[in-house]
């Protein structure tokens, strides 16, 4: 009886909810982290690599994160071979979009025509939903650098910084803490800070460079520039992070032992 | 028969078009209007099957206008023009085609002015300058001879006086008066008509 309105996506449960798509985004809680950084100057994509046996042979471009067009670039958290279906999905309602208009498609738009096939599994019968949920980064001229986020129920939302994936709830409460919302903020104080929050979110007691996966979009020339930051740069970044976090300890330590003497004196 | 003919300037696009309605040999109208407006700064004009310009053109038009309700923004010139493109591509090889000629005249702030030549083949062509139809026959090397860039308005009329006297004076159908509009930043503004200069006999 407790499968009565779980066994098919289609059916509501007497609470009105749709277990088959919840458990579908509780499958993407277990997932590897991804987060979206926007910054003034351009926009981060990062994520946790799991895969990383040494007997695995190298992927030839980049593992978590794909390019769809020339403005715009993915990270997925969840069943893979579901994301692979999807990405697919979004070439091409990328590539339809240019062969019709001879112009790149707003990012907006692209989003919003991958939800309504992904709400679509949710609603018509035999079909289970993706279990997937997509961070996309993007520039296009109406808008500028763009970050957006969706989910198995086929919601989406636009975000300054957001996180998916596991822990991702710890990850948003940091980003919400650390986010300068200033004209400033540049692309490097984001990769900072990408850092900083995948360090104190992963459960890993030290990020390393072949563990992370980090994307970046700039506008050079007239042009969108997308980057995968090679894993030298990425120690660069966890070398200044480890820097910051021992300087800090010290002044703690410092400041502990500070106390402790005035006590003692008096 | 008909004649469309599109001049874009230093900040607009100057269009216009004759004003007959002709069915077979007959004029059954002097004052017809043959630009459609797709959107606030997009404006399209169309000649060739009655019926089919009609038809073609308001299903582009609201197709367009589809578009700025879904998107809150509008479409490029350059986009409404391939847009426009594909479907005369597409109709064209379909059982029953589109035949007509078009001219798309848009204005928008990263492109600034431009001017789209299409014709019933769907061959597409941004152009400083264009006609459609036989007038273009006695009015293009005209066009060649004074056009130059960064007309203003008044630079782009006398320009279009030119080719329309020509027109009058060669071509053996009698076009009558044309309409004139522009599309600026401003949007699109109504110019009134203007008639050639009747031929004196010598």
């Amino acid at each position: 009886m407790a499968r009565r309105y779980d066994s098919r996506t289609t059916i509501f449960s007497p609470e009105g909810r749709l277990y088959q798509v919840e458990y579908a985004m509780e499958a993407i809680g277990h997932a590897g982290t991804c987060l979206g950084i926007m910054a003034q100057d351009g926009i981060l994509l990062a994520a946790e690599k799991r895969n990383t046996n040494k007997l695995l042979d190298e992927v030839s471009y980049s593992e978590k994160i794909y390019r769809l067009y020339d403005d715009m670039a993915i990270s997925v958290a969840g069943i893979t071979a579901d994301a692979n279906v999807l990405t697919n999905e979004l070439r091409l309602i990328a590539q339809r979009y240019i062969l019709q208009y001879q112009e790149p498609i707003p990012c907006e738009q692209l989003v919003s025509t991958l939800c309504d096939i992904k709400q679509a599994y949710t609603q018509f019968g035999g079909k289970r939903p993706f279990g997937v949920s997509i961070l996309y980064m993007g520039w296009d001229k109406h808008y500028g650098f763009q970050l957006y986020q969706s989910d198995p129920s086929g919601n989406y939302g636009g975000w300054k910084a957001t996180c998916i994936g596991n822990n991702s709830a710890n990850a948003i409460s940091l980003l919400k803490q650390e986010y300068k919302d200033e004209d400033n903020f540049s692309l490097s104080a984001a990769l900072d800070l990408s850092i900083k929050v995948l360090s104190k979110t992963l459960d890993m007691t030290k990020v390393t460079a072949d563990k992370v996966e980090i994307a970046t979009l700039t506008r050079k020339d007239n042009k969108t520039v997308m980057r995968i930051l090679p894993d030298n740069e990425v120690e660069v970044h966890i070398k200044k992070y480890e820097e910051e976090e021992a300087r800090l300890e010290a002044e703690k330590k410092k400041e502990a032992e500070k106390k402790k003497a005035e006590k003692s004196d008096k | 028969m008909e004649c469309l003919i599109g001049i874009q300037g230093k900040d607009f696009v100057l269009v216009a078009t004759d004003t007959v309605s002709a069915r077979s040999v007959v004029a059954m109208k002097d004052d017809h209007d043959k630009m459609y407006k797709l959107s606030d700064s997009l404006l399209m004009a169309v000649c060739g099957e009655a019926g089919d310009s009609i038809q073609f053109s308001e299903y582009i038009a609201k197709n367009v206008q589809l578009y700025k309700m879904k998107n809150g923004y509008e479409l490029s010139t350059h986009a409404a023009a391939n847009f426009t493109r594909r479907n005369m591509a597409e109709s064209l090889r379909s059982p029953r085609s589109h035949l007509v000629n078009l001219l798309i005249a848009g204005y928008d702030n990263e492109q600034g002015p431009s001017l789209y030549f299409l014709d019933y083949l769907a061959s597409l062509n941004k152009l400083p300058f264009a006609i459609h139809g036989y007038g273009s026959l006695f009015a293009l090397s005209i066009m060649d001879k004074y056009y130059q860039k960064d007309l203003d308005f008044d630079g782009a009329k006398d320009l279009l006086m030119k080719c329309i006297n020509e027109i009058q004076k060669r071509f053996i159908v009698n076009l009558g008066k044309f309409r004139l509009r522009i599309v600026d930043k401003n949007g699109i503004q109504d110019k009134g008509t203007i008639a050639p200069q009747p031929i004196i006999a010598a």
